[in-house]
């Protein structure tokens, strides 16, 4: 049961049930659908962009916890930094939830995405946790597919 | 009838010894695929192990054995359907694939523009995709019966679908999502008094009820082995021979010809002419351990097993009051598909496999039934022939564990 714990951990389950910046955001400079064809799960990402930098984000959507909760710390985590912030965030991010669980991790570098390292311990969860992240990379990239897990 | 020992049963399969997570493995995912009896497992290992050869064509002794166990198995085949003849039997990956063969065979060439194809809203994507590519390929309508609140196909509605264009309509005779059983024998009926062929697709039906293609008077039945404790990619298509005899091969190669030159190829006689390479001889074998695995047990006992399964967890389940149940048909199998409260089926499914407990999660390859619900995924708890009512119990316990996490 610990394993389940960390993964669904409180601050887990209040971004669950209290997404922020959830909703749509007029006029975004870039937005981004993102699907997960494995469970269904969809999010439309809204970005405003001035300077390089992330002024305002939200998303909106239908998921499981961790896609739902992933995608609200994401907003938090962004918001203000610039795209090459950004992509270094992701790539710390990404480290965490798929680095082998005896890897040691930066946790304090995270900020408050430590919360979901615990998704490492669950590797078909993976998807849902970066969902949100590569559909917010297709946003700043100007791409219009639907971004998929696989 | 005599009534199923699931304990014995349950020692016909070696991976229910397993643990999950330090806990009993309870698999309730097996309209997804089922688990395999040793008697299967070990027509795999006898046959790689001692007469593994290519059949049909080597006269040496190997492949002679090899052929006639082959042939053996179209036999069980055509018996546990009840076909007339061993001809009409074609050996394919799976349901898939014999759907996708009747479609690009029988259906593709014989229809036209404006044509309509009538399927049903509970189908299962490979019983949607393949005529779609036929209608993109030719211009055909592919119509859609809708299903009512419960989960079931109104016999009304299906009727009044049925026009002056309708060319072919393929049915799932059981729902993978619902679990509904469809009266497929009477929308057989409709249809064929109007001169237009049916092809059922078994997949969810031939493990847990007795299937007989003359009596239901389809034109079509396809099924997959590893639902009912056959290896994966195996399968089979029940084709009536007026039909088989009239189409053409689906794929080209060896093993579907009599003679070939340049300039002519003559194609082998049915069902050969639709078995291009070498086909899965292993998996047909084990398909036809299966069948008798199968027989052996009693399909009345082991329906009425399935049964009781059902009745007790939709009472055990219901009595969780966020539970949604989605399918309540009147007549169906061992199929429970759910909603938790506003808890998403992923993590349903995560915290009942720390259970042990294997459930299938998401769309169920059924979109248009999760959109009919206006749902996106729902959890679905599958039985067979060796669950017990104490997993059930283990997965209503799993149930609360979910919602006191999510509380």
């Amino acid at each position: 049961m610990s394993e389940l714990r960390e993964l669904y951990q409180e601050l887990i389950l209040d971004h669950t049930k209290r997404p922020r910046n959830f909703g749509t955001l007029e006029p975004a400079t870039c937005t981004a659908e993102g699907y997960n064809p494995l469970c269904g799960d969809k999010l439309t990402l809204y970005l405003v962009v001035e300077d390089g930098r992330i002024k305002d984000v939200s998303f909106q959507g239908k998921g499981c916890a961790i896609s739902t909760a992933s995608a609200s710390l994401m907003t938090e985590a962004i918001k203000g930094k610039t795209s090459d912030e950004v992509a270094a965030i992701f790539t710390r991010f990404r480290e965490a939830v798929t680095s082998p669980i005896d890897h040691e991790l930066d946790l304090e570098q995270l900020g408050k995405l430590a919360a979901l390292a615990g998704v490492r311990e669950f590797p078909l969860r993976v998807k849902c946790a970066v969902l949100a992240w590569h559909t917010m990379r297709a946003a700043l990239e100007g791409r219009h597919e639907i971004v998929r897990t696989e | 009838m005599s009534r199923l020992d699931v304990d014995r049963v349950r020692k016909d399969f070696p991976v229910l010894e397993r643990e999950v997570h330090g806990k009993p493995l309870a698999y309730l995912d097996n309209a997804a695929t089922s688990q395999k009896p040793r008697a299967v497992i070990d027509a795999l290992i006898h046959y790689y192990s001692s007469y593994n050869a290519n059949i049909h064509r080597g006269v040496h002794s190997l492949s002679e054995e090899a052929t006639v166990a082959y042939e053996a198995a179209r036999d069980k085949v055509r018996d546990f359907i009840r076909a007339p003849s061993s001809e009409e039997i074609v050996f394919t990956r799976g349901t898939t694939e014999a759907i996708n063969l009747v479609a690009q065979s029988y259906l593709r060439p014989r229809i036209r523009e404006g044509d309509e194809i009538l399927i049903s809203q509970m189908e299962h994507h490979s019983n949607i995709v393949p005529w779609q590519l036929v209608r993109e390929q030719t211009g055909a309508v592919l119509k859609v019966a809708p299903i009512n609140e419960r989960g079931e196909i109104e016999l009304e509605q299906f009727s009044k679908l049925l026009g002056p264009r309708t060319r072919f309509v393929a049915l799932a005779h059981v729902s993978n999502a619902l679990g509904t059983i469809n009266m497929v024998q009477e929308m057989v009926r409709l249809a064929r008094m109007r001169g237009v062929p049916v092809l059922l697709d078994g997949a969810q039906a031939v493990p847990h009820l007795p299937v007989d293609v003359q009596e239901l008077g389809c034109d079509f039945y396809a099924f997959s082995g590893h639902k009912m404790y056959a290896p994966t990619g195996i399968g089979a298509l029940y084709g009536r021979r007026e039909l088989l005899e009239e189409m053409e091969p689906y794929q080209g190669g060896g093993e579907m010809i009599l003679s070939v030159t340049f300039e002519k190829t003559t194609y082998n006689r049915v069902p050969y002419k639709f078995e291009a390479g070498t086909p899965n001889i292993a998996g047909a074998i084990g398909l036809g351990t299966a069948i008798d695995y199968l027989l052996g047990l009693d399909l009345q006992a082991v329906r009425a097993h399935e049964d009781e399964l059902l009745e007790y967890a939709t009472k055990e389940v219901s009595k969780i009051p966020s539970v949604r149940l989605i399918g309540t048909a009147a007549s169906k199998t061992g199929v429970l598909s759910f909603l938790l409260g506003e808890i998403h089926a992923h993590d349903v499914g995560t915290v009942l496999d720390q259970e042990g407990i294997a459930v299938r999660t998401g769309h169920h390859c059924a979109q248009p039934v999760m959109d009919r619900f206006g749902v996106t995924a729902t959890a679905r708890a599958s039985f067979a022939v060796y669950n017990t009512t104490e997993e059930v119990d283990r997965l209503v316990e799993g149930l609360h564990r979910t919602l006191e996490i999510f509380s």
